[in-house]
């Protein structure tokens, strides 16, 4: 063996920052899945009758579809029957406000480093704290309300305003979309909800903070983000899980509108539990995210920074409908020991002159399997339409792999599209030529990973970029001796 | 400074140094010479402990301690410094974020308060001037589509910032033209002290012309064969090597 690999071979993963949980009263749904759990979720959540029957529609198409198993990952069959689809920790009143919310659950967040209070958040960003199955509180609400930008839970919006829910939820991605898509639909809880109206930039940044506590609980999340004619949104979203042997189902549904001229950005850091050195435990992550540019000049750029779960299972997509609209995905995502990941992006170009760019950055280490599925349709209509995707992976020592998997389908002649790929290792040499100048190992290895991932990092509003930078060296310590 | 005594070093099995001795003053400059593979960038990576090489015997003793016992790292941190023949790139690390991190963590180890941005960027600029390297190589990826002079310069550089009591340049004047060759010796020059020393590797003499030593050794299968004054290096490069090999043969025999 070389001593390349040897150095790799000492692989110890440090112990995972958020693996506590909290012991809460909780409301919870029986274990098991069926059309009366379903109604017991929607009665319980005082829904209206016409979102009752979209899930119930929801769970039918269910019934007749099949688990997706071309992903290149691996587990053991989910038992779905045995899974509790909702908790909810008690609280003894509905808080009003932020100042009414059980001290309890602020210290979840506070611990997390999430401040529900608005004089201590930083200036610019709200927060929606989403814990198993509910919104915990939204801050900087009477703020924007002044702008008219509705930012609240995803079930406030369903009674303040159906009329916006009724119609987008589901309009990006329809219930029958996929298996994961159409159990969310079915059988979603809570999640975020935000509307900018025409002609507003949202002058501080939206994020959903999402935390399991619950054992046995799978998280079912649904957001929807509006972006009316020429306004600008970024939206950020974090999540962390206790640290549990069972493995813990995630299944959330994103969907974002983009009318003409409007733009909005995405940025994920996930950091739901990986699971232990062993493999054993962590989050299965199958999340179905996906924007539409609706409108012409419209422009979805998605970030993420996958570092957590056991399983990812994850393409966040642009339909560029809108003549002129552009897609972006950028991605980062590392894997350690056990962890699979198979992300990646589908970019479906329908209008002229449409755009799109792929940046994904993998990162392999330990015993893990890392990758990148992605898709470039270009349809008939779609002149001068134009697309560039650059893949690269990073392996470190021998035991782990990195697979690229692009598929391109091109109906128009006149699309331009470049695909770019490379393969590389941190080499024994580099870390070597970091030592020789008085940097340690530990140091060394995040020093080559943060300039490895640099493209996509600087895509992250500022202070996330850093918070990355940090989990992203933090994820791979102790990866090398 | 330095000791090296009986010092045997193998790779994969098969032995490079046989029994080295050499020892090294502050403020002396010695030059390593010798043919192709005869061992010399062999000593100047195992003095900075690059882990492939397995020293099998002997010891080295810098500044009293003993120097095989510490991590590459740590070797650097008590002042050694390579300058690398091949120096590596590092894509998406701009020099400067390179340096800072590492004159910290040095600054750390001899219990210096860390730079800041301000006073670590005046510092730079003041080092630069030394062997007049661009500014805007600083902020590019770490010798990334650097030509063979840049990656060169970057090197002494970089020895400008680290102030290593013992710096080791391997080959650095392979690759340079004679005016890079000019500025590198410049470089290297006013960094020499009476607190400093400096290991000069090289297979040709021209080099010792810009960056004088006090004494020339000749590196022969993994033996110091021959030692001298500067004019032994003058003798080599009249006379090549062959005439030392035979030397050592016959005496051998």
């Amino acid at each position: 063996m070389s001593k390349d690999n040897q150095i790799l071979e000492e692989f110890t993963s440090r112990e995972y920052e958020h693996g506590w949980s909290v012991d809460l009263e909780a409301d919870e749904a029986p274990a098991g899945l069926n059309e009366g759990i379903i109604r017991w979720i929607s009665s319980k959540k005082e829904e209206p009758e016409w979102l009752l029957e979209w899930r119930l529609k929801a769970f039918r198409n269910w019934l007749t579809m099949i688990e997706p198993e071309w992903a290149n990952v691996h587990y053991p069959k989910i038992d779905l029957q045995s899974l509790k689809y909702y908790s909810a920790p008690k609280q003894k009143n509905k808080p009003k406000n932020l100042d009414e919310i059980d001290p309890e659950l602020l210290q979840i967040y506070e611990r997390l480093g999430i401040s529900l209070n608005e004089q201590k958040r930083l200036q610019g960003i709200a927060v929606d704290a989403v814990l198993d199955s509910v919104s915990v509180g939204t801050t900087f609400k009477v703020t924007l309300s002044k702008l008219g930008i509705i930012f609240c839970s995803f079930s406030e919006a369903v009674k303040e305003h159906p009329e916006l829910v009724k119609k987008y939820l589901g309009s990006v991605v329809p219930i029958n979309d996929n298996y994961y898509a159409a159990l969310n639909s079915a059988v979603f809880s809570d999640g975020s909800f935000c509307y900018i109206p025409s002609g507003v930039r949202c002058p501080m940044e939206l994020s959903t903070y999402f935390r399991i506590n619950a054992a046995n609980t799978g998280q079912f999340e649904r957001t929807l983000i509006i972006a009316e004619e020429g306004s600008y949104v970024s939206y950020l979203e974090g999540c962390t899980a206790p640290q549990r042997d069972e493995n813990q189902l995630h299944a959330a549904v994103v969907e974002i509108y983009a009318a003409k001229n409007a733009e909005v950005k995405y940025s994920t850091v996930q950091n739901w539990f990986p699971g232990d050195k062993e493999g054993k435990g962590g989050i299965f992550n199958f999340v179905t995210k996906r924007g539409i540019c609706a409108g012409d000049y419209s422009k979805i750029s998605w970030t993420q920074v996958e570092t957590g779960s056991a399983v990812t299972w994850k393409y966040p997509s642009c339909i560029l409908k809108g003549d002129h609209s552009v897609g972006e995905f950028y991605s980062v995502a590392v894997t350690n020991n056990y962890q699979q990941a198979d992300t990646g992006t589908k970019m479906i170009h329908i209008g002229k002159n449409t755009r799109s760019r792929i940046v994904s950055k993998g990162i392999s280490a330990g015993h893990s399997q890392n990758s990148y599925r992605g898709q470039v349709q270009v349809m008939k209509r779609a002149t001068n339409s134009r697309n560039f995707s650059q893949c690269d992976s990073l392996l470190m020592g021998g035991k782990c792999g990195a697979h690229t998997f692009p598929y391109i389908d091109i109906q128009n002649s006149t699309a331009q599209v470049e695909h770019e790929a490379t393969t590389s290792k941190i080499g024994e040499d580099q870390l070597f030529y970091c030592n020789q100048r008085g940097i340690s190992t530990e140091d060394a290895v995040a020093l080559i990973v943060n300039g490895y991932a640099k493209e996509v990092l600087n895509q992250l509003p500022m202070e996330f970029a850093v918070e990355a930078q940090k989990l992203l060296a933090l994820t791979l310590e102790g990866s090398v001796g | 400074m330095l000791i090296i005594k009986n010092l045997h070093a193998s790779i994969e099995g098969t032995p490079i140094l046989r029994g080295i001795n050499l020892e090294v003053k502050a403020g002396e400059v010695h030059a390593i010479m010798g043919p192709n593979g005869s061992g010399k960038s062999t000593l100047a990576s195992v003095l900075a402990g690059r882990e492939e090489f397995e020293v099998t015997e002997g010891e080295v003793l810098f500044k009293g301690k003993n120097l095989l016992e510490l991590a590459p790292e740590e070797r650097a941190r008590e002042g050694v410094f390579l300058a690398f023949q091949y120096p590596v790139e590092i894509p998406g690390v701009s020099t400067t974020n390179f340096l800072r991190t590492a004159v910290n963590q040095v600054r750390d180890y001899r219990g210096l308060e860390p730079l800041d941005a301000v006073k670590f960027l005046s510092v730079m600029k003041e080092k630069m001037k030394l062997v007049e390297i661009d500014q805007k190589l600083m902020s590019r990826s770490l010798n990334e589509g650097f030509s063979g002079g840049e990656k060169k310069r970057n090197e002494i550089f970089q020895m400008a910032m680290l102030e290593p009591t013992l710096s080791i340049l391997d080959e650095t004047d392979s690759g340079l033209d004679i005016d890079a060759l000019r500025i590198v010796s410049n470089g290297v020059n006013q960094l020499k002290s009476a607190e400093t020393a400096t290991i000069v590797v090289t297979h040709y003499q021209r080099l010792l012309d810009y960056i004088v030593p006090d004494f020339v050794h000749v590196l022969f299968n993994g033996r110091i064969v021959k030692s001298g004054t500067k004019d032994l290096a003058l003798e080599l490069e009249e006379k090549g090597y062959d005439w030392i090999k035979e030397e050592v043969n016959a005496t051998s025999v």
